[in-house]
């Protein structure tokens, strides 16, 4: 069963929905105990990576996250939170992964937020197991993760290569919004519920 | 690359689709979770909904469509219409909306915009601007159209964003129901102006139409209801036309 971090970042019912269409179970982590009860965790996030931050280290959950050893989904912002600093606010992130994440240039001549259906190039990971290459998710962002061969495991470009998703371990994280990507992302969802670690 | 998007409009009274809505294999047109559904199917990349309720009940009436929708729909979809207050806003994100659309409310109290993209991101906040020529200036109307406003479209967009409008929904009073076209000119004056993305809105009448805006503009995306609604584009079609000239589309 899925544990979903409730830390009062944006609104989870886009994602509850989206897990109820795949008949995948949820419940929610208010509590270190709490992780003890899933066998997934999701940490959802939208807006301020910085706020969101700070909301998490308030529940207490941020070490007991950080020892986890079974699947962790971060999503958007959630994703954010798992490197290791944010240009948001300038803010300390969980340091899971050794990546920053940083505001978009649009010197580039691209507009922020970056908003809509972008291709992203996977590498096979059984994340997105029958998922085809090149297939779009819904982006919503304005700051966004460097790219890092050791941690992508999906590349999105926008004005330059960006990570669309990360891997370490039985850590991921995805940019996009899964509850939002059409069959894809509910693909996602599902194929993330199926990961064992 | 990021793909341009089509964007069905629908308008919502007491919490049913209004408008005669022509899809063959629908049960209930006035359904809105199960038009939502349909459009997603089609390939609809986004979804806008438009309250035009004037009941008390306006409110609670909404929510719970949002809430039906929301589950159902997996891709993304904005609210518009009466929403005046960072209450009224939140309600409808943690009924499961993406984005709220404010058009009078900001022209009436620009701070509104402001405080939205504090409190909820700047994503969550689309600034819908109507437009219309008048002694060669484009103004911002309010009320459909019926009521000038002392703004020039160009400075209000400029301010918007400024404020932390995430998106811009800009529709042209003077194409809006013509089917002659969008407002070419205008809207790529606005998308060389400002950083975030714009919805082209007002005049959608053939296939062409959508070819143009995206070839001679800088819009992100494209917005129409009765082209859509009366099956006169499906969705499928004009991707795939707008694929074979090599705009970036979701199929």
């Amino acid at each position: 069963m899925i544990g979903i971090v409730n830390y009062g970042a944006g609104n989870i019912f886009s994602l509850t929905s989206a897990l109820e269409r795949q008949h995948l179970d949820y419940g929610m982590v208010n509590t270190e105990a709490d992780l003890d009860k899933y066998t997934h965790i999701i940490i959802p996030g939208v807006g301020h990576a910085g706020a969101a931050m700070a909301k998490l280290e308030h529940t207490g959950l941020v070490e007991p996250i950080r020892k986890l050893k079974k699947p962790v989904l971060g999503i958007c912002v959630g994703m954010q939170l798992l490197t290791d600093h944010s240009e948001e606010g300038d803010a300390e992130m969980m340091k899971i992964f050794p990546l920053n994440t940083r505001l978009f240039n649009k010197d580039q001549g691209i507009k922020i937020p970056h908003m809509g259906w972008n291709n992203i190039d996977h590498k096979n990971n059984p994340l997105f197991a029958g998922v085809e290459n090149l297939t779009q998710f819904y982006f919503v962002h304005s700051y966004f993760i460097e790219y890092n061969p050791t941690f992508d495991i999906a590349t999105a470009n926008y004005g330059m290569p960006f990570s669309a998703a990360i891997q370490k371990d039985n850590f991921y994280g995805v940019q996009f919004h899964p509850e939002k990507s059409g069959i894809a992302g509910e693909l996602l969802l599902k194929n993330f519920s199926n990961l064992k670690y | 690359m990021l793909s341009k998007r089509i964007i069905p409009c629908l308008d919502v009274k007491d919490g049913r689709t209004v408008k005669g809505v022509n899809f063959i294999d629908l049960k209930d047109a006035g359904d809105p979770v199960e038009l939502a559904w349909q459009y997603a199917q089609q390939g609809a990349d986004e979804l806008v909904f438009l309250d035009i309720t004037a009941t008390h009940e306006r409110r609670k009436t909404m929510i719970e469509m949002v809430k039906a929708v929301a589950k159902q729909l997996n891709i993304p979809f904005t609210i518009g219409g009466g929403i005046t207050t960072i209450q009224d806003a939140e309600a409808l994100l943690n009924a499961g909306a993406d984005k709220i659309s404010i058009n009078s409310a900001a022209v009436k109290n620009p701070s509104l915009i402001e405080e939205l993209a504090r409190a909820f991101g700047v994503q969550f906040v689309v600034v819908a601007v109507d437009t219309k020529l008048v002694e060669g200036k484009n103004m911002v109307h309010l009320n459909g159209g019926r009521l000038i406003t002392e703004l020039e479209t160009e400075d209000w967009i400029k301010r918007a964003e400024s404020l932390g409008a995430g998106e811009i929904l800009l529709t042209s009073m003077d194409h809006d129901g013509t089917k002659q076209g969008f407002d070419c000119g205008l809207l790529n004056a606005i998308t060389q102006m400002i950083n975030i993305p714009v919805i082209a809105s007002g005049g959608a009448g053939k296939v062409e139409h959508f070819t143009e805006v995206f070839e001679k503009t800088g819009v992100d995306a494209a917005l129409a209801a009765s082209v859509f609604h009366f099956g006169e584009i499906p969705i499928p079609m004009l991707k795939q036309k707008l694929k074979d000239h090599n705009i970036p589309v979701r199929l």
